[in-house]
């Protein structure tokens, strides 16, 4: 049990406290600094898939004037650790990936290194190369261990032996494709090298989701200590994960800075860029085998996942792991195999693993649904399990089963009503469900400072970045509590590697690992200076260890709840409605967390019926732009709810709260599937839910 | 091969040399330092860019900079009245329509330019008749504000924003 915090300003719906900034459009993202002497960087990527580049004719390129620089991998400043593929830009000849960086341009004007980038001649020896995944090639491996460490693979009971006895069986496979993260802002860095204290010194303004985290990855790939890296983002354009982590354009922003004769360089990605720089989620084939009694009570689980991985660095995205504990089966068995491809480096996109893994679940206990004839609802609750049947420890809570409850009641959920049963006019009309659930996360090591001020005041200084969560909002918030005085009275500086160390705004972990390094702080201050400190007494606390986590299960829940309406003629699917309830512990501020939730169900929904990067054979990715990868818009989103439980989890951090930024998304896309199967009979198996799947 | 060209933008009057490739959106940001339309795709496929040119709205990505002498334009940051925010723009802070906030200046605009549509009569591919007075329904802002892709999510509040505005 954590110490919990007197709540006033937590759990109070607060307004954004930067929303006049943003609607005015006045908040500075990275590029949008001022920066003296500026120039402008533009890259050439690799139009291979695998091969070397035998020669780079940057003649033309520097002909059009105004061109200060064509950094290759001839020229370009070594890198001190070329261990990370992805990270090692422009070390060598070799090109592992079709949009890969092969040459940087800076220029005087974006204009002209934009045009000088399309006038540089690169010359290539092509090699044979791979890009499609096959679930059935003899190359797959059992990677070490799956994002971020948990096994591979696992084995309780026999499951072999329960599927054969099982009264009911369920054995079908899912798939998800390609998906970009897409966050409204493409990536960008603006870079300059000075020096400071004797020393040389790197300067990044970046669109990142973590300050310290680029910090560290930066420094030693240039021979830095870290506190020569200094990385700022006071405002960030959307991540989603795919700024968790630095990927290649900011390596290429700090080289290419290294060439321009001392001047910042202003690197932005277009956003075709983004696609194949950014990162992306695996492609998935997953076979998911159920065996159920009479009752549908599982006595079998078997999902089995194979996904692609970047020959350049591998990325094992865990989309098994949430099914070792989603429901009660004695015999269950979960593995991940790879297969490694001449395609762009996978990352994090939200809910890595729990968001494809989900949708072949939570379709799968649908189809024992039908199987068994046990309403879907039901069939979770009897299957809802008393304690984490993977590590045995008891839940800190589980109201999975309120969550199906309320939103059941909540969405007029209906009993017995077949497939194919209901029309209106042209739209077969049908319901889905589905259940989420995400971890609770702790990133450790976070740091903060709380000064006290005049006036009853306090300066409050942590890392931490506001990606679009609200941090900057909240984190005020629980700072106050943890004070003892009204948010009004706290002055709260985040978002540079000056302040605090802080973790990455991923994982739903920042609440959690921020927030509890700003409550120990503030206690600090309250321990060593009292009640009435000293303008200018300052503490720093360091986010304790929570032992809680190593004796309790703690994970957030929720339920999804789908009206679908498919066009009985063309099979476009429409979702007019969607209601989802959630567990995730104390809601700290009302108004940003249904907006964040909101958010998620947005972004499963836009899953389900839209997102599909295709990685044709010869490695591109063709529709690398908003018109061809199509995410939700206005028109795509219908009436969205978004409730949840009013609790508290003891266990979780000095708040009660729970990761918010992840589970709205968990399990959306399966409940869409499912609604789609209850209007026409249809059962589609892989995302996305499009007409041409659905139609006939 | 750089033009001369006059413009207006946000009620101030700007003469500047600009390379005859510059975008309209490029030449606030870039050459004005004026960062209220965001670049999100720069290819008119997102709407973060979208502001007023001579009061409608506009992808300001796809026009070029040159082709805009003599014009009016209205970025987001403009449309305050001195402290006052305008009526969208304090809807959508008060119905929390944004999250990243890099969509929202061309949300606003766009919704700013939609309302005067609206007043003026615009039918949508949603109105079913095409003659009448448009009803602000839901559908009908869903269908019209379709240009402004937010990936944070935040379409419902958007939408109540809207109509809230819409309202007043």
């Amino acid at each position: 049990m954590t110490q919990q915090l007197d709540t006033t300003e937590i759990g109070a719906a607060r307004g954004r406290v930067d929303a006049r900034a943003k609607v005015t459009g006045t908040a500075p993202y990275a590029y949008e600094h001022h920066v003296d002497q500026a120039t402008y960087g533009h890259l050439v990527l690799s139009s291979i898939a695998r091969g070397r580049v035998t020669a780079i004719d940057a003649t033309e390129a520097f002909a059009q004037g105004g061109v200060h620089a064509v950094v290759t991998h001839e020229n370009a400043h070594r890198l001190a650790d070329v261990s990370d593929g992805e990270l090692a830009v422009l070390q060598s000849d070799r090109v592992g990936f079709r949009g890969q960086i092969v040459a940087i341009v800076v220029a005087e004007d974006p204009e002209t290194a934009r045009e000088a980038a399309r006038l540089v001649q690169v010359t290539y020896d092509e090699e044979p190369h791979e890009s499609v995944l096959d679930a059935d090639s003899p190359d797959l491996y059992a990677p070490d261990q799956v994002n971020p460490a948990f096994e591979t693979d696992t084995d309780e009971g026999d499951v072999e032996a329960a599927l054969a006895e099982a009264a009911f069986t369920v054995d079908a496979v899912y798939e998800t494709p390609v998906q970009h993260n897409s966050p409204m802002e493409p990536h960008q860095t603006v870079a300059t090298w000075d020096h400071h204290d004797g020393r040389d010194r790197l300067v990044l303004l970046d669109s990142t989701q973590g300050v310290h985290p680029v910090r560290q990855t930066l420094a030693p790939l240039f021979a830095l200590d870290p506190q020569q890296v200094t990385v700022e983002a006071p405002f960030v354009g959307g991540g989603f994960g795919s700024k968790g982590m630095p990927h290649a354009n900011v390596v290429a922003a700090a080289i290419a800075a290294k060439h321009s004769g001392g001047r910042p360089v202003k690197l932005p990605l277009t956003r075709q860029q983004t696609f194949t720089l950014g990162g992306h989620r695996t492609p998935t084939v997953q076979r998911v085998r159920l065996g159920a009694d009479a009752d549908g009570r599982l006595d079998a689980t078997w999902h089995e996942v194979v996904e692609h991985t970047s020959r350049v660095k591998e990325f094992a995205e865990q989309t098994a792991v949430a099914t070792r504990l989603m429901y009660d089966s004695p015999n269950r068995r979960t593995s991940h195999r790879l297969h490694a491809l001449d395609v762009p480096v996978a990352s994090w996109m939200r809910a890595p693993g729990e968001a494809p893994g989900s949708f072949a679940l939570e379709v799968a206990m649908d189809e024992l649904a039908v199987a068994t004839g046990v309403d879907p609802v039901e069939l979770r609750v009897r299957n809802d399990p008393a304690s984490d049947p993977e590590s045995g420890h008891p839940w800190s809570q589980r109201h999975l089963v309120e969550c199906l409850r309320e939103g059941a009641e909540r969405f007029g959920w209906q009993t017995g009503v077949p497939p194919r049963s209901r029309r209106e006019g042209r739209w077969l009309v049908g319901q889905g469900v589905a259940s989420a659930t995400y971890p609770l996360n702790v990133m450790p090591g976070n740091e903060a400072e709380v000064e006290a001020l005049d006036g009853g005041r306090y300066a409050v200084r942590i890392g931490a970045v506001d990606i679009g969560t609200g941090a900057r909002t909240i984190l005020g918030q629980i700072a106050a509590d943890a004070l003892g005085c009204p948010v009004g009275a706290v002055e709260l500086s985040i978002g540079d590697t000056s302040l605090p160390f802080a973790t990455v705004a991923g994982g739903s972990a920042g609440t959690t690992s921020w927030g509890s390094a700003i409550v120990a702080a503030a206690r600090a201050l309250r321990d060593e200076h009292g009640a009435s400190p000293a303008v200018g007494a300052v503490a720093r606390g360091v986010q304790p260890e929570n032992p809680d986590t190593e004796q309790y299960s703690i994970h957030s829940f929720g339920a999804h709840f789908v009206e679908a309406h498919v066009d009985a003629h063309t099979g476009e699917v429409r979702v007019p409605r969607m209601v989802s309830v959630f567990s995730a512990g104390r809601i700290i501020n009302p108004t940003t967390a249904r907006s964040q939730l909101l958010g998620g169900m947005v972004m499963g929904l836009s899953a389900a019926l839209h997102e599909e990067t295709v990685i044709d054979p010869s490695g591109r990715m063709p529709n690398h732009d908003l018109a061809q990868y199509h995410v939700a818009s206005h028109a795509d989103i219908g009436h969205l709810e978004a409730h949840w439980l009013d609790e508290v989890d003891e266990h979780a951090n000095p708040m009660g709260s729970k990761g918010i930024g992840e589970i709205g998304i968990v399990g959306a896309a399966a409940a869409v599937a499912n609604a789609t199967f209850d209007a026409t009979g249809v059962r589609v198996r892989s995302l996305p839910l499009t007409a041409d799947k659905l139609g006939g | 091969m750089e033009a001369d060209l006059t413009w207006r933008v946000d009620g101030v009057e700007h003469t500047l040399a600009v390379d005859t490739r510059t975008t309209v959106l490029d030449a606030l940001r870039d050459r004005l330092g004026n960062t209220s339309p965001k670049k999100g795709c720069d290819h008119g496929q997102c709407g973060a860019c979208t502001v007023l040119v001579d009061g409608r709205r506009q992808l300001s990505c796809l026009g070029l900079a040159v082709a805009h002498d003599g014009s009016e334009i209205t970025t987001a940051a403009g449309l305050v009245d001195g402290d006052e925010l305008h009526p969208v723009q304090q809807a959508f802070v008060d119905h929390d329509g944004l999250q990243c906030g890099y969509c929202t200046p061309g949300q606003v605009c766009s919704a700013v330019g939609m309302l005067d549509e609206v007043k003026a009569g615009h039918p949508s591919a949603v109105s079913d008749d095409l003659e009448a007075d448009v009803e602000l329904d839901e559908d009908e802002i869903r269908e019209r504000m379709s240009g402004n892709l937010c990936r944070c999510g935040a379409y419902s509040n958007i939408v109540a924003a809207i109509e809230e505005a819409a309202r007043a």
